[in-house]
C-alpha cells in the first residue's frame, strides 16, 4: 500500500548535528515541522550550504513536495499527479454517506456536501470541515490515500 | 455568460466506458468546464488543440471539393481500404461499411490488432458475458487480466467494477469485493490490488497460468515451467472458486500473449463448472466494439472483411496484412492514426498511395494525406450512438453547435458521390 513520508524518513535525510541554525532545538524537530510544512527544505542551512549533504537535500525536496493549495484542513491534491479516476470520491465514507446514490454508487456526486469530487479532470476537496481527519472525534481515516493509485492526496 | 447545466447529463467519448454521467458548464459556443470526466475524458471532450483543415493536396477549400475528390479516389481504386472506426457513431459506421460495400474494399478496424478475437468470441456465444451495471450490483470477485483500468479507463475501477456499491453489494470494496490483477508487472491497478492480490507472471506465459489454475480448480498440483509459487496460485483458485458473480476484465496483455483462444474457453468452462464467472473485454476507443457490432451484423464477420462479388474474411484482409502485402491502393481513414499506432515499416506504405483522412483533429496520418475532411467531435458536436465496452447500446447527445459536419453526414455524402 502507498504511505507517506514518514518523520523518521526525513531526520534520516537532516544533517542530524543539532546544530540549532534553523531555530529549533533538534533536528528531529525540524523533520516533525518540515513533515507538517511548517519549514521550508531550505530553512536547514547547512544541508543547502554543504557539499557533502547535497545528495540528501536532493532527496528531501524530492519527497517534500511544494504544497501549493494547502486546504485549511491539511488536505492536499497534488494536480500534476491525478488522473481524475474517482476512486477516492467513491471510496470516502463521508462522500457515501452524503450521497449514497451518486458518488457512493459510483455516479457524479448529486449532493453539495461531499468532501471529493472531480472537476476538470482532477479531484477538488470541498467542504473538507467534514473530513473525518478533524474534528473532536477525529480518526485516522485514509480511504482516499490507500485507493489513489497514483499516490495524489495528501494530509499534512 | 457561464452556463450550468445541472443534472443535465451528458457521454464521455473518451473511452470504451462511455460514462453518461457528465455535467458541463459552457461559455458562448465552447466547454469550459467538465465536471466527472477523469483525465483523458476532459482531454477528448474539450477538443483538439490543432484542428484538422479541409483540404486537397495540402490547398485549402471547402468541404464539396474535399468530398468529390474523396468520392474521385474511391472510384478509381481497384481495392481501396477503409479503416479506422473505433472512434465513429454506430451510424457513421454504417455507411462506411455501405462505401465499402459499394467500392470493393477492404474494410478493417483497430480491433483486428486489438480486441477482435475476444469479441467474435462474445458475439458467436463461445464465451460467457455480462453488463457492467450487473458487475457493480453484483460482482464479488473481479479478475484484470493483463489490463491496467488505471491508466487506460481511469474510471473503471470507480464507476463499476471494484469501489461503488450496489444492490447486492452494499458495502462495496471494503468487504464485499476481491479484485486481483494478473500481470507482467506491478500496474496502478496492481497498486489497488495489493500485494495479496497481484500475481505478476513473465510475459507471454498467461496460456501456461490459466492451465495451472485449471489445475487448481480441478484440485490436483498447479505446475508451471516457470516455477510460480503453488501456494499462491492455490489460494488463488480458492477465492476464484468462492465466487458468487465473478467476472475476468480481459486486457489486450491477455489477448497479446494466446496464440488462440482455447485455454481461455477452457479456464471459464471449469470456472462455470465450480462457480460463475463471466469475461468483458477492455475495449479502447469508444465505439470499437460497435464497429464489430455493425461488421458482424452486415457480413457475418466481426472485422478483415473484403467486399467484392462476395465477403471474403481472413488474416490476409487486415489492415497489417494489406498494407505490408501492398494489396490495397488508396485508403480511407476515419477517426484514427494508423502512421503512429502501426509499425512504421507497414503503415509507410500508406504514404504512397492516395489518402483521405477524416478527423477532428491534425494527426500524423492527416499531415500525409492527400484529402483531409474535418469532422464534429462525437459526443460533444455530433450526436448518434456507441457500443460501450459490455455490449450496450449508449445514446450520446449533442453539447455544442459547430459548422463542421459530423462523419456520418460526411460518409453520407461521398457515399452519394460514388
Amino acid at each position: 500500500m502507498l504511505t507517506m513520508a514518514s518523520v523518521m524518513e526525513i531526520y534520516q535525510l537532516l544533517p542530524k548535528t543539532n546544530c540549532k541554525e534553523c531555530g529549533k532545538s533538534t533536528c528531529m524537530a525540524f523533520a516533525v515541522d518540515l513533515l507538517a510544512r511548517k519549514v521550508k527544505v531550505e530553512d536547514c542551512l547547512p544541508l543547502v550550504r554543504e557539499e557533502k549533504y547535497r545528495a540528501n537535500y536532493q532527496k528531501l525536496s524530492e519527497i517534500i513536495t511544494p504544497v501549493g493549495d494547502v486546504t485549511e484542513t491539511g488536505l492536499i491534491v497534488h494536480e500534476d499527479k491525478c488522473i481524475g479516476c474517482g476512486n477516492c470520491v467513491v471510496a470516502c465514507p463521508v462522500n457515501v454517506a452524503a450521497d449514497p446514490f451518486g458518488a457512493g454508487s459510483g455516479k457524479a456526486p448529486t449532493s453539495d456536501k461531499v468532501i471529493l469530487k472531480v472537476e476538470d479532470g482532477i479531484v477538488r476537496a470541498k467542504n473538507v470541515e467534514e473530513c473525518r481527519r478533524f474534528g473532536e472525534n477525529k480518526i485516522l481515516c485514509v480511504a482516499c490515500i490507500d485507493t489513489c493509485p497514483t499516490k495524489a492526496i495528501e494530509f499534512v | 455568460m457561464v452556463v450550468c447545466l445541472s443534472n443535465n447529463y451528458y457521454v464521455c467519448t473518451g473511452c470504451a466506458l462511455l460514462c453518461d454521467d457528465i455535467e458541463v458548464e459552457l461559455e458562448g459556443s465552447s466547454l469550459v468546464k467538465v465536471h466527472s470526466a477523469c483525465r483523458k475524458g476532459v482531454a477528448r471532450m474539450k477538443g483538439c488543440e490543432t484542428p484538422l483543415e479541409c483540404a486537397v493536396n495540402g490547398k485549402s477549400t471547402d468541404t464539396d471539393t474535399a468530398i468529390k475528390e474523396a468520392a474521385r479516389i474511391l472510384s478509381n481504386a481497384e481495392n481501396p481500404l477503409i479503416f479506422g472506426h473505433g472512434n465513429s457513431s454506430s451510424q457513421a459506421q454504417r455507411k462506411a461499411i455501405a462505401i465499402a460495400r459499394k467500392t470493393g474494399a477492404y474494410l478493417d478496424d483497430t480491433s483486428s490488432f486489438c480486441q477482435g478475437p475476444i469479441i467474435e468470441a462474445i458475439l458467436q456465444g463461445k464465451l460467457r458475458t455480462c453488463t457492467l451495471d450487473e458487475v457493480k450490483d453484483r460482482a464479488d470477485v473481479i479478475v484484470f487480466w493483463g489490463a491496467d483500468p488505471s491508466s487506460s479507463h481511469p474510471r473503471h475501477m470507480s464507476r463499476y467494477s471494484y469501489f461503488p456499491r450496489g444492490k447486492e453489494r452494499q458495502r462495496g470494496w471494503e468487504e464485499d469485493r476481491t479484485a486481483i490483477c494478473i500481470d507482467v508487472r506491478k500496474s496502478d491497478t496492481a497498486e489497488i490490488c495489493g500485494n495479496n492480490g497481484t500475481y505478476i507472471i513473465p510475459p507471454g506465459e498467461d496460456a501456461e497460468f490459466m492451465d495451472a489454475l485449471v489445475s487448481g480448480l480441478s484440485n490436483k498440483v498447479p505446475k508451471t515451467s516457470f516455477d510460480f509459487d503453488k501456494k499462491r496460485i492455490l489460494e488463488l483458485t480458492n477465492i476464484l472458486k468462492k465466487a458468487k458473480f465473478g467476472v475476468i476484465f480481459a486486457g489486450l496483455g491477455l489477448v497479446y500473449s494466446l496464440k488462440d483462444l482455447e485455454p481461455l474457453f477452457a479456464l471459464m468452462d471449469k470456472l462455470n463448472s465450480v462457480s460463475s464467472f463471466h469475461l468483458i473485454p477492455m475495449v479502447g476507443q469508444y465505439n470499437m466494439r460497435g464497429s464489430n457490432h455493425n461488421i458482424f451484423e452486415e457480413t457475418g464477420y466481426v472485422n478483415r472483411v473484403k467486399f467484392g462479388t462476395e465477403v471474403l474474411h481472413g488474416p490476409e484482409y487486415s489492415v497489417v496484412e494489406a498494407l505490408k502485402e501492398k494489396a490495397v491502393d488508396a485508403a480511407l481513414i476515419i477517426g484514427s492514426d494508423p502512421l503512429s499506432s502501426l509499425p512504421l515499416s507497414v503503415a509507410r506504405y500508406l504514404t504512397e498511395i492516395p489518402l483521405i483522412t477524416i478527423d477532428p483533429c491534425q494527426t500524423l496520418t492527416s499531415s500525409k494525406s492527400d484529402v483531409t475532411i474535418p469532422c464534429a467531435l462525437a459526443g460533444v458536436e455530433s450526436g448518434g450512438t456507441a457500443i460501450r465496452m459490455d455490449g450496450v447500446e449508449v445514446e450520446m447527445k449533442k453539447i455544442i453547435e459547430t459548422d463542421r459536419l459530423s462523419d456520418e453526414e460526411i460518409l453520407t455524402r461521398i457515399l452519394e458521390a460514388l
